[in-house]
């Protein structure tokens, strides 16, 4: 069940416990307790919104950076991850395979913002070794969800055998 | 002067027009119209497939195949048979790739009728077998299936109607519309019936991707002694989101083929091209979209399923297909009355039981490959029509 609740939520953050209820054939209260567990686990970390912001006035620049590190003895790249995560500006922070340790996707007003975040605040960094930023020009699809979709009706015949 | 004549011939002047039909024109005047109506799920065909189509058009593949289907969408086919059904049929000559499996209906039946057999349907079910058999020039024979029994065919009732002239029984499961299946326990039992006798099997399994309640899907061909007897028709439709690209496919014994494939190529020459091609990447790569379908049809079907209960009306729980055939016998209304009226108070379509057999009278089909909240709407407009209306 809790894989199932899991799917729903993910798909919709916004659907209560009873219909999850309902759709899985549970009761709502054995529902809610799954989540209230889920979530005290920390396996549902955080409910949040897919907002395409093109479509709004806000003004907005999102980058990825390559960046290579020192690992550190005994605490390997976690600790430098740790570092760079708690930036507020930083929205991502992956372990990467391949040519580079770690991908660090950020957001900022603009531009210049975002070169002065690398260059002040990433770079310094003691093992930091090096990074190359790419910024995002426009986005298809982001999370599972194509942005900019035909809202399209049903075509189907209204009543069909 | 004489009285103009009609041209056109007595068999199909005397065939009805489908209630389905006859209720869509009405439903199709009305504006702002929330169906639960159709026979088709509301899924797109998986992205792969459609792929595939485009592929195979710009690679100019848009000729004629051989009578029977491309052999690598065969040689598919009889891989996935073997997979779910766990029946052998080989590509060479056990399969032909159809025009839908409605054309599966047709072709089967000519194949093996002659005039004046008879054929067994259960009722309530799909539209066309009944038409199909009496163009065949045979006999329809209506077994009525009954709720008490989950809609399950059951041996005795066979035995009822069976006689020196009939010829085959027609086996719809899962079943459009009432949502019953047939277990294995089911087919064991009326297997016992029909092994003896020379009687064909025409299994219609185009829902067999869609059970529920961890009930996989069980022919009758995978019934000892059956497989002889059995044609599996099945098709694309419903199992990949497929129904405009008309494909199914017939396997049965070698002879059965043979036949078929004989009416085939006069009738049809070869089903669509670019869709058999298309047809073949969804056997080979979209077994998971399958899956997902099918959880998210379980979901709906129990958001529908408590709905009807909630609201009063009998209903028992399918476990196949995309339907769901509640009673309304609470409302004291025949199955027209019920939906005519429904569809000018509360813009609901449903279809009327009574289209889909006679016995299909009191009971009316909601189909579930609609979004729950759009299914929860409709809900809420059936609910409050039937408290209005209730005896």
């Amino acid at each position: 069940m809790e894989k199932d609740i899991l799917e729903l939520l993910e798909n919709d953050s916004r659907i209560s416990a009873g219909q999850i209820a309902d759709m899985l054939g549970k009761g709502v209260e054995e529902v809610e307790e799954c989540i209230s567990k889920l979530e005290k686990d920390n396996v549902i970390c955080a409910y949040s919104t897919l907002i395409n912001w093109d479509n709004t006035e806000r003004e907005y620049v999102t980058a990825l950076i390559e960046v290579k590190v020192t690992p550190q003895r005994d605490q390997g790249f976690d600790k430098i991850a740790q570092r760079i995560q708690n930036f507020e500006e930083v929205k991502a922070v992956y372990l990467m395979s391949g040519a580079y340790d770690l991908t660090v996707i950020m957001e900022g007003k603009n531009i210049k913002e975002i070169s002065s975040f690398i260059s002040a605040k990433l770079s310094t960094l003691d093992s930091v070794l090096s990074t190359a930023t790419h910024f995002v020009l426009k986005k298809y699809k982001d999370h599972g969800v194509i942005l900019e979709q035909e809202k399209k009706g049903d075509e189907r015949m209204i009543v069909s055998p | 002067m004489t009285e103009k004549k009609s041209f056109i011939a007595e068999k199909i002047q005397a065939l009805p027009y489908s209630g389905i039909r006859k209720f869509f024109d009405i439903a199709n005047e009305i504006e702002g119209v929330i169906s639960l109506g159709v026979g088709e799920p509301d899924f797109d065909t998986p992205w792969a497939v459609k792929e595939r189509a485009i592929y195979t058009l710009e690679k100019c593949r848009t000729v004629y195949t051989s009578n029977a289907g491309l052999l690598e969408l065969r040689k598919e086919i009889s891989k996935y048979l073997k997979r779910k059904i766990n029946c052998d049929y080989s590509y060479n000559n056990q399969i032909i790739v159809t025009v839908g499996a409605s054309e599966g209906i047709d072709i089967a039946l000519r194949a093996v009728l002659n005039p004046g057999d008879e054929v067994l349907i259960p009722e309530p079910s799909f539209v066309s077998y009944k038409p199909c058999i009496i163009m065949a020039g045979g006999i329809p024979v209506v077994i009525t299936t009954k709720v008490e029994d989950n809609f399950r065919l059951t041996p005795e009732e066979i035995l009822e109607k069976i006689t020196d002239k009939t010829k085959a029984l027609i086996l719809p499961y899962p079943n459009n519309p009432t949502g019953a299946i047939m277990e294995r326990e089911d087919l064991e039992k009326i297997a016992e019936v029909l092994r003896e006798r020379d009687i064909v099997v025409i299994s219609d399994e185009i829902y067999s991707e869609l059970t529920y309640g961890n009930k996989r899907h069980v022919s009758i061909a995978e019934i000892d002694g059956m497989y002889e007897k059995t044609i599996v028709l099945n098709g694309f439709s419903k199992s990949f989101a497929m129904t405009g690209w008309r494909l199914g496919y017939a396997a049965a014994p070698a002879d059965i083929i043979s036949a078929m494939i004989k009416i085939h190529q006069y009738i049809i020459m070869c089903a669509p091209t670019v869709s058999q091609y298309s047809a073949i990447e969804a056997l080979k790569s979209c077994n998971e979209s399958i899956d997902k379908m099918r959880k998210e049809y379980d979901r709906r079907r129990r958001v529908m399923l408590k709905g009807f209960r909630d609201m009063g009306l009998e209903c028992f729980e399918p476990l196949g297909a995309f339907y769901q055939f509640p009673s309304i016998s609470v409302t004291g209304m025949s199955s027209d009355e019920f939906c005519e009226k429904l569809l000018y108070e509360e813009k609901v379509a449903v279809v009327p039981g009574s289209a889909l057999g006679e016995c299909g009278e009191g009971f009316i089909r909601c189909s579930y490959a609609y979004s729950i909240k759009d299914i929860n709407i409709a809900l809420e407009k059936i609910e409050r029509f039937v408290k209005n209306h209730k005896k």
